[in-house]
């Protein structure tokens, strides 16, 4: 089978508001596949849709070549998920809480207790066995959270925001863990707003807002393509700056107190901007996933 | 063919709170083992001197054998409905345990249904230890008393499945303060409980009878007394119909919150 998942028309509406917006997808096998987007894109919404927590409005979805409506507990037997909310148990120890969990896939006793012993050093925990999970810093339940979705031996994991809220060396850690995953092969299906996440982890992407997939496909291609090679950002540009760079064909984003241009040949327009327009406060460097989310997501607050 | 949505996997969901029962059962087991004791003491002592003997269906019994076991149906009705409404509440709403439970092969369906059949195992667990105390007193008669075990688990289905109702609809979880004063508070001091429910008002006999406590009651009391007729069978009946009413709505109510 070719595709872990696949996504067509999928829409999702909650009394009106239309939360998902006709998207199509697909998940290659051993492909790990992100989806961008700011707060309220329906990022989580499709995610719930695809593990089968949340009814379907219309369209369709496809795991492992199975219609979640017919075949929902083949599925969600060989899928992991990792919630957005630290759900793990707080009235059971550490090992109990993969214990337990591996219960409710049927797992025997002695191969859960195998599998939990595995992923507890996998994870880094297997001297934090007998501990209360509330006793745990954030970043520990992240990777407890990762090790109990990995407790079925997914063939798809699905991860909603994994490092939300983590400092950043807990996230480090979780991405070293998700890339050790990758390397063996794990189909991985992830939603972030974390553009380094996604550079660092995913094969493709597609970034979405209001319900809708703005752009698809992989991560440098998307930066060549939306904003170039290079962006330079000028901090308080002067007037003559602005005028200069209105009267050329530069693609530019003025956010008042910031100027920021992206382009392909930024090494030779920052040296002129530099050497002509201004001493301090300008930078060249590259274009990242974030410019081209920011490019086309907008800059407005959503809340 | 789409997968059932209740298969014999809600066990899983029962075993996780037994899981957690065990690990506290020290604590756990105590009010069930004291309680009786004080009931007991405070009614059998203190009022029984000034109550006597209870003319109950035809003879006169002790008012303590009269009361020890309404108290057990009582408490097979605190621990159902308390389970499932506060604990299953703190599952559910702070601890976020369903929302795991739904990413794995578990169904909504599953959950609540192990959730209610756990809460039932705790009438049952909690009858067999207060059994145990007052029948050292020899306020029961066996045989028949033993019957008063199965009778546990239908009564903690019962009240467990009203009670997971009122889960799936209250938004905080201080407005089960509203049926606890409006619904279990009256059934403890008006199922004939303390006092025979003939010394109620005419129409107030009649409201009682829609009590699922009165049932319970009833029953409770005929099987320690060894009072069996086919009349408890109407009571029975009372029950599993309750059962049968509460127990879809609790789960309907469940998806209507959850599922969203």
């Amino acid at each position: 089978m070719q595709y872990v998942l696949e996504v067509e028309s999928l829409k999702k509406t909650f009394d009106g508001f239309v939360a998902v917006d006709g998207i199509s997808f697909r998940v290659s096998h051993g492909e790990c596949f992100g989806i961008l987007g700011p707060n309220g894109a329906g990022k989580t919404s499709t995610i719930r849709m695809i593990y089968g927590f949340s009814p379907i409005t219309s369209g369709n979805i496809k795991v492992f070549g199975l219609s979640i409506s017919q075949g929902w507990r083949t599925i969600k037997s060989r899928i992991g998920v990792c919630q957005q909310d630290n759900n793990l148990d707080p009235d059971l120890t550490v090992l109990q809480n993969l214990e337990i969990f591996a219960r409710y896939f049927d797992m025997p006793k002695d191969q859960a207790l195998h599998r939990a012993d595995q992923l507890l050093k996998f994870i880094a925990l297997d001297n934090r066995k007998n501990s209360t999970v509330t006793d745990l810093s954030g970043g520990m339940m992240r990777r407890l959270v990762l090790a109990r979705a990995l407790i079925n031996n997914p063939d798809l994991l699905i991860l909603d925001e994994p490092t939300t809220g983590l400092d950043p060396q807990s996230r480090h850690q979780v991405w070293n863990k998700l890339e050790d995953l990758r390397a063996k092969g794990l189909s991985v299906l992830l939603t972030t707003h974390y553009m380094e996440e996604a550079s660092r982890l995913c094969d493709r992407l597609v970034i979405m807002d209001r319900g809708r997939i703005l752009v698809e496909g992989k991560p440098m291609d998307l930066i060549k393509e939306h904003v170039g090679q290079d962006v330079i950002e000028v901090a308080e540009p002067g007037d003559e700056l602005q005028k200069y760079i209105r009267s050329g064909s530069m693609v530019y984003e003025d956010l008042g107190h910031r100027l920021i241009i992206y382009g392909h040949e930024g090494e030779k327009l920052f040296r002129t901007i530099s050497d002509e327009y201004c001493k301090e406060g300008c930078i060249l460097r590259m274009a990242t996933l974030e410019d081209v989310f920011l490019k086309l997501t907008g800059r407005e607050l959503r809340e | 063919m789409a997968s059932p949505r209740i298969s014999k996997r809600f066990v899983r969901v029962w075993q996780r709170n037994l899981t957690v029962y065990q690990k506290m059962w020290k604590i756990l087991f105590l009010p069930p083992l004291l309680e009786p004791l004080f009931y007991l003491l405070a009614f059998g002592v203190g009022l029984a001197v000034m109550v006597g003997g209870v003319y109950y269906r035809g003879s006169e019994v002790s008012y303590v054998s009269f009361i020890a076991p309404a108290l057990i149906a009582i408490n097979i009705m605190y621990n159902a409905f308390f389970e499932n409404t506060y604990a299953s509440f703190v599952r559910m709403y702070f601890q976020k345990t369903f929302d795991a439970m739904m990413a794995t092969p578990l169904s909504l369906e599953e959950i609540i249904t192990g959730e209610i059949m756990w809460g039932a195992t705790k009438s049952v667990i909690a009858t067999a230890i207060m059994l145990a105390v007052v029948s050292l007193f020899g306020l029961v008669k066996y045989p028949e008393g033993l019957l008063i075990i199965p009778l546990a688990f239908l009564g903690g289905v019962a009240f467990g499945a009203i009670g997971m109702f009122f889960t799936s609809i209250v938004k905080t979880i201080e407005m089960f303060n509203l049926p606890i004063f409006l619904f279990v508070t009256p059934m403890f001091l008006f199922s004939g409980t303390f006092f025979p429910l003939e010394n109620l008002p005419l129409w107030a006999q009649k409201l009682a009878l829609a009590f699922p406590l009165t049932h319970l009651v009833k029953l409770t009391r005929s099987f320690s007394l060894g009072l069996i007729d086919s009349a408890l069978l109407w009571s029975c009946a009372y029950l599993l119909l309750f059962c049968l009413i509460w127990f879809p709505l609790a789960i309907s109510g469940m998806r209507h919150r959850l599922i969203k």
